[in-house]
């Protein structure tokens, strides 16, 4: 997992709630043998005028015009503003998997699912819970300016505005620590690695059959 | 103290670390990889840059969907016609060739269920952990190992940390005394456990196969019981090491060799639960009231014996019960009280990583020499668990009894067992089958699968229906 730095993004502007995981990436494109590469297909039935398929090339796609990811003042974009419960639905991580291909590092909505929420972090994506005021209050911000940037200083839990403001919020600070260091499950595991190689060496030692090599 | 379970002291051996928050990191000592489960692991280690941690310890063979057909097999992976399942099978051959991990492809005599080639190969040891990206990797509990399933993120893990994150789980003995009747094998007896304690009844517990029955049976029929430890709701099945185990592995390509097969055997002697220890619970069961077992509904719980009925609503223990015997009868196409023997059957399977051992196949073949599957029957397959077996077999000429009887006699792989490839049942068809879940469409959508022993199969391929093969002679 990539750590996560602290940078400027464009926020993209999804007004509505429930945005369920099917909705994200439908169902279709779990056949993949892939964990990457479902960029293209990130929110595919509202950002296209066809049906995707997997493995297919998206380039030559109808788009919809009006969906916000199309829009080209969003173009780049990497913070995704919604409302509640974000990421309702299936369990599937192909969800974040999308989200994070896509170029998207960070979520803000109200409330969000609770897996969505966990697979999320797992993903170096990072959910962003701000009260239904301030979302609303971003939302109006976002529409009314073109190219509205904002800086997300997980370090010191501030979302920054260009203006100089900033807003609070409030991360578990084990999930902090893991995603300032890139640390997934697996980078956790080897933060450890001193004593899984101890282990292995007096394993080794005590049971050398297992090491034996075959060819 | 109390002594320790078998469970307890695998546990124990292979704890690398303790954390606060009760869970454990575990060494993993041997991963079994297949196709289907292991794509998003391998692009996840290449995603972060990372390598696998110990590449000896890992062993891959494709399983669920390769063809069992000799036309296709002979052609190779261009040879698989289903799109998806060429795709799933040639990554994990990209996959193993990029890493450097040892793969059995598809073409190579020693492919077949992972599940059959860990312990054919020596590559499951006692004393070892074992994991897979599947259920069914309780299988290697047999020679006294800790075998568990894991995810795909786990899979991951595993290839690059050498460790899992465990929290440890309760011990449950199941213990089999006395003498199995003639006829009776170890899927005999783990379905009867099944019926006894129920699908939720292992929930949270690592399973303990003990008694005089489990210790005078034959590792294959050790092997078919922990296969279906997870039926029974426990992830871990396991019985303990005894000369049995030894003489199995002995040999074996991947098994200890000169100084280091007396060693180990010297530490696998301790591989058993000791006298006093505790367990949670313990479930006895006599080995003289085990008959040969037919499931007739849509659960491994739902079984009965084959001169059993299919059960009424008043048998039924609560309401949760009697619904599910109701939506039983509706997809089993049965009514309640008709009698086991009456079922009509379309096809027979005689494989899976459950019954697809050189045991096994002999087994039927003991029934089926000099028979003719009934007319009535649209198929009846015999599926090694691997190219070994199935070489084995044809030694022994249990190929030409098959297929004399009228048996099709494929190459190895998952095959009917879950119906990702083209071996399938019809909407509405009853299957005898040697395999492990009579869920809902698992043999094929709407299929309807009796999970029986092979015995029980080839004698229900030859009926045409459920006989109780203790009498099949007479029967016939
Ligand atoms: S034979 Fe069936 S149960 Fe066993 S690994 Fe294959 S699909 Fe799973």
């Amino acid at each position: 997992m990539k750590a996560f730095e602290k940078k400027s993004g464009i926020v993209a502007p999804m007004d509505r709630a429930n945005i369920d995981t099917d909705m994200i990436i439908p169902k279709q494109f779990l056949k993949s043998i892939k964990r990457s590469g479902f960029g293209p297909n990130l929110f595919d039935e509202l950002r296209y005028l066809d049906e995707g398929q997997p493995d297919a090339d998206n380039s030559g796609r109808p788009l919809n015009p009006d969906f916000v990811l199309n829009q080209v003042r969003y173009q780049g974009a990497s913070v995704l503003l919604a409302r509640e419960n974000f990421g309702c639905g299936s369990s599937r991580e192909h969800a974040p998997w999308a989200l994070e291909d896509f170029g998207f590092q960070v979520v803000i909505a109200p409330s969000y699912a609770d897996i969505f929420f966990n697979n999320s972090f797992k993903n170096g994506l990072l959910p962003i819970v701000l009260d239904d005021a301030t979302v609303d209050t971003l939302f109006k911000e976002v529409e009314a300016n073109e190219g509205y940037e904002l800086t997300v200083d997980l370090e010191n839990q501030t979302i920054n505005k260009a203006n100089g403001e900033s807003i609070a919020f409030e991360v578990d600070s084990f999930r902090k620590h893991c995603l300032l260091n890139g640390l997934d499950d697996i980078g956790l595991t080897l933060q450890d690695a001193d004593s899984i190689k101890a282990y292995e060496a007096k394993r080794r030692e005590s049971s050398p059959w297992l090491f034996d090599q075959v060819k | 103290m109390a002594g320790k379970t078998l469970y307890d002291k695998l546990w124990d051996q292979h704890v690398v670390q303790t954390r606060d928050d009760g869970t454990a990191l575990i060494y993993i000592d041997r991963q079994l990889l297949h196709e289907v489960t292991s794509p998003q692991a391998f692009e996840g280690l290449r995603l972060a840059g990372r390598k696998p941690w110990r590449l000896d310890a890992n062993l891959a063979t494709p399983d669920h969907n390769v063809p069992t057909t000799k036309t296709e097999r002979d052609v190779g992976i261009e040879g698989i016609i289903d799109p998806v399942s060429k795709i799933q099978v040639k990554t994990l051959d990209d996959n193993c060739d990029e890493f450097g991990i040892v793969e059995f492809k598809m073409q190579d005599k020693r492919q077949g269920i992972v599940h059959v080639v860990g312990p054919e190969q020596g590559a499951t040891l006692p004393g070892m952990t074992v994991v897979c990206g599947d259920s069914h990797t309780a299988t290697h509990g047999a020679f006294a190992a800790l075998a568990h399933g894991v995810g795909t993120s786990e899979v991951e893990h595993v290839m690059a940390t050498q460790c899992l994150i465990q929290r440890k789980m309760k011990n449950l003995l199941i213990r089999v005394d006395g003498e199995l009747g003639e006829g009776i094998t170890g899927k005999d007896v783990v379905l009867h456990v099944i019926g006894v304690i129920g699908t939720a009844g292992g929930n949270g517990c690592a399973m303990e196969f003990g008694g005089s029955a489990i210790r005078s049976m034959s590792m294959e029929g050790r092997m078919t019981m922990c296969n279906m430890a997870i039926e029974a709701g426990a992830r871990v099945g396991m019985v303990a090491f005894d000369e049995l185990t030894a003489e199995y592995v002995k040999g074996r390509a991947y098994a200890p060799k000169g100084d280091h097969w007396e060693l180990a055997l010297e530490a696998w002697s301790d591989l058993v639960s000791d006298e006093d220890a505790e367990f949670d619970k313990i479930v006895e069961i006599k080995a003289e009231d085990i008959a040969p077992q037919v499931t007739w509904g849509t659960s491994p719980e739902m079984v009965t014996t084959i001169d059993g009925f299919v059960p009424k609503l008043e048998d039924a223990k609560d309401d949760v019960e009697r619904s599910g015997f109701e939506r039983a009868y509706d997809y089993m196409g049965l009514e309640a009280g008709q009698a086991i023997t009456d079922i009509e059957l379309d096809r027979v399977f005689i494989g899976s990583c459950t019954n697809s051992r050189i045991e096994d196949l002999r087994a039927a073949a003991a029934v089926a020499k000099g028979n003719k599957v009934a007319d009535s029957l649209k198929q009846a397959l015999v599926v090694p668990g691997s190219g070994l077996v199935k070489e084995q077999a044809e030694k022994e000429g249990l190929h030409t009894i098959f297929t004399e009887a009228g048996f099709e006699w494929r190459e190895p792989g998952c095959s009917m067992c879950l119906a990702m490839n083209a071996d399938k049942l019809g909407s509405g068809e009853h299957c005898a089958s040697t395999s492990n879940r009579n869920f809902e469409g698992r043999q094929g959508y709407g299929g309807r699968t009796h999970l029986v022993s092979p015995a029980m199969a080839a004698a229900a391929a030859i009926a045409g229906h459920f006989v109780d093969v203790r009498q099949f002679e007479l029967v016939k």
